[in-house]
């Protein structure tokens, strides 16, 4: 069953097919893993290993600091050679640990596989912490956080976020055909742990074969299996809880303002890891993809595996002229290969010079286009243009902090008139004037 | 015919007598000191003073509630008759001058990536912390450019903010604009200026820039009187100058970012362009 959607939105070509069919591989192991201590929101983790140390794989190497913040672990055994700062894909150089593989690869500790149903919920929330498990959809908000609301809140609804609206992206989609069974073991930790009575999971109808292969899981567990019209940003939290419960998540609230609760594919693998075998989250789905790319796939890759390694596994027909972290529309590019991929990293694009765009914005026409497109019903033309006149209360009028970011303006723009930039300034510039007053 | 007009002319003047009558009841009255500020005060609305404007300085002033040496941008000779006006005594303040303190232009610092976003220096330093490799050089993308109330600003040729030193009042607008504080204010009567605003040692500075301050210390020790360290930084000691000993700082400093702007031949003025508007009020 095909069910409405929400208001708004953008159809951006998919380019999935490049690597949506191929069995994922596992990325063998580069000569160096830089790991960083800060790949989730909320403060960074503190270090706790020295240079020259060896470690195993799983080993602890950056303790938690305070509740919204997770452990980080070495991705294989080997030898620390360092504790400074790297690049990041913030941009900036942040602290990370340098780790070089022994090919060993030794586990830290041998787990025991056990069923979650011997746990208590606080035992589950402790494991899904101390594995440092995080949103990978892209914002890497701490899970356990997530799943621990405030008194008063109350959860009757989990999505598993199924939706990978973003072009080029297929790394969701081979989790979910690889790894359904944990998923779906994984959902009912979810459940058990937040008390909620239904279950979704989100789909965009361009993936009918993992429909097809769902249909009778969902059905045997009761299960809601929600197909929805693919349009991007169909995977945004607040437009898939409207897609699939119609509830509309407050301008300012959170999903459990509605009693939902939204994880990501590759989050819910990751969180049954960590509580039926106690193992931390050091290796994600990746999709390796673009234009620029030899040959196009989704690898299992150890978290702080340079960029450049994966490019150099991949081939690259020529030296990329972009490369993107994440999605190319809500994603970031990188000044150099040096980044590591962190937990948050769900993709890496690799695009030439020609496929860059070359037009320089022009003048608005005032066609509304992106007000048609904008899936939070703002009025993105307007709001970019307080922001560049830096009227920044007028922009807090027409309610710029409400913007997602996902750009589908400034994709729609027929004057290529860089708007979510703008907003995104704006965004910014009225939390500094907030702090400030 | 006739009917028509003794009904207009009485509603129209039944219409005047109620407007006089408000405007006797609802009079504002201003103190004529009031006025009499707001035709000497700089008329730019830069808000050096800290108030919301220029009138609600004049107001401040007025109310007494404010110090009389706030608006930078008139200068001594605001001052002088803001005093007299109010009837205080008062001390000059030096004036000053905004400085860039950046040469990183693209021939000497390096970039980590192409910008191609928002042209606004602040939107791009949201970008990954900026195009530039060096954390503390100057974008040149003119958000200064923008917000200077007496157009005393510009992005010259090598991509870099230039002040127009005839035109610079030092209100400091531009300080608090600017994302990565490039721009100072120093005193107006100094010309020799440390050009480097990085705080990081000579490494790192190295990897950034040829054009960087990196810390050595040789003009701290050429000429200890001029200038201090503030981490990796030489600064200038304004009001400390001794020039004899100072140039020759200025010709042993390695990475050549000290200047004396006078002698490059008014190194950081500009010609004043057509386009700007005259400023018009003294």
């Amino acid at each position: 069953m095909i069910q409405p959607s929400f208001p708004g939105g953008t159809h951006p070509p998919g380019h999935k097919t490049a690597t949506a069919d191929a069995r994922s591989e596992i990325c063998p192991l580069p000569a160096e893993l830089v790991i960083p201590l800060a790949q989730h929101v909320g403060a960074p983790a503190l270090p706790c290993v020295t240079a020259g140390q060896w470690v195993a794989r799983g080993q602890l190497v950056g303790r938690a600091n305070g509740f919204v913040s997770v452990p980080v672990h070495a991705s294989t055994s080997g030898l620390v050679t360092a504790v400074e700062p790297r690049p990041h894909p913030c941009g900036a150089d942040l602290p990370a640990v340098v780790l070089q593989p022994d090919g060993a690869d030794t586990w830290a500790d041998e787990y025991q596989k056990q069923s979650f149903h011997v746990l208590s919920v606080e035992a589950m929330l402790e494991r899904i912490r101390e594995a440092g498990v995080v949103g990978m959809g892209g914002a890497a908000f701490p899970t356990h956080v997530k799943l621990d609301p405030p008194q008063g809140k109350v959860i009757d609804t989990v999505i598993v976020n199924a939706v990978e609206c973003e072009p080029w992206l297929t790394a969701d989609r081979r989790v979910l055909l690889e790894q359904t069974e944990k998923v779906l073991t994984g959902l009912e930790i979810l459940q058990e742990i937040s008390g909620a009575d239904h279950a979704y999971i989100g789909l965009e109808d361009n993936q009918p074969d993992v429909a097809r292969l769902l249909a009778p899981h969902c059905q045997k567990r009761g299960i809601g299996l929600a197909v929805l019209p693919t349009k991007y940003p169909q995977g945004a939290e607040r437009q898939l809880i409207y897609a699939v419960t119609g509830r509309r998540v407050p301008a300012r609230g959170l999903p459990m303002d509605v009693g939902v609760l939204v994880q990501n594919v590759g989050t819910i693998a990751a969180l049954t890891d960590a509580v039926t075998r106690g193992r931390p989250l050091i290796e994600r789905m990746v999709t390796i993809s673009g234009p620029a790319v030899v040959r196009p796939q989704n690898l299992r890759v150890r978290i702080g595996t340079p960029v450049a390694h994966l490019l150099e596994h991949c081939g690259v027909t020529e030296e990329p002229a972009m490369v993107i972290l994440g999605g190319p529309m809500m994603g970031s590019a990188q000044h150099t290969p040096a980044v590591p991929v962190v937990r948050g990293t769900s993709g890496v694009l690799a695009f030439r010079r020609q496929d860059l765009p070359t037009t320089t914005a022009g003048p608005c026409v005032r066609c509304g286009r992106c007000v048609n497109a904008c899936p939070m019903n703002l009025q993105p033309t307007f709001i970019a243009d307080f922001a560049r006149r830096d009227e920044l209360e007028l922009a807090e009028r027409f309610a710029a902090r409400n913007c997602i970011e996902c750009g589908s303006c400034s994709f729609i723009c027929p004057a290529n008139i860089p708007l979510v930039q703008s907003i995104r300034y704006a965004k910014g510039a009225i939390l500094a004037r907030r702090r400030r007053i | 015919m006739m009917a028509a007009v003794i009904c207009l002319g009485s509603l129209g003047f039944v219409a005047a007598l109620l407007l006089g009558m408000a405007a006797r009841r609802f009079a504002v009255t201003v103190d004529p000191r009031q006025v009499a500020l707001m035709d000497i005060l700089a008329g730019a609305n830069c808000g050096a003073c800290g108030f919301p404007g220029c009138d609600a300085y004049a107001r401040a002033l007025v109310a007494g509630t404010a110090k009389p040496d706030l608006c930078r941008p008139g200068g001594a000779e605001t001052l002088k008759r803001i005093a007299t006006i109010l009837g205080v005594a008062v001390t000059e303040r030096p004036p000053q001058i905004a400085v860039v303190r950046c040469q990183g232009d693209l021939q000497h610092a390096r970039l980590k990536y192409a910008y191609q976003g928002l042209q606004d220096c602040r939107a791009a330093q949201k970008l990954a912390r900026g195009p530039k490799l060096c954390p503390a050089g100057c974008l040149g993308l003119g958000s200064c450019v923008q917000h200077c109330p007496f157009d005393a600003l510009a992005i010259d040729s090598r991509g870099l903010a230039m002040v127009n030193r005839s035109r610079c009042t030092g209100c400091g607008l531009c300080v608090t604009i600017c994302p990565r504080q490039v721009l100072a204010l120093a005193p107006a009567n100094e010309t020799i200026h440390v050009l480097c605003n990085n705080r990081e040692s000579s490494a790192r500075v190295k990897s950034y820039c040829n054009a960087g301050c990196l810390g050595c210390r040789l003009c701290v020790r050429t000429a200890p009187e001029s200038f201090v360290m503030d981490s990796f930084l030489a600064k200038v000691r304004y009001g400390y100058g001794e020039p004899s000993t100072m140039a020759e700082a200025i010709a042993r400093c390695p990475h050549h970012c000290i200047l004396n702007l006078d002698e490059q031949g008014n190194n950081q003025t500009l010609p004043t362009p057509h386009s700007v508007r005259e400023r018009s009020t003294p």
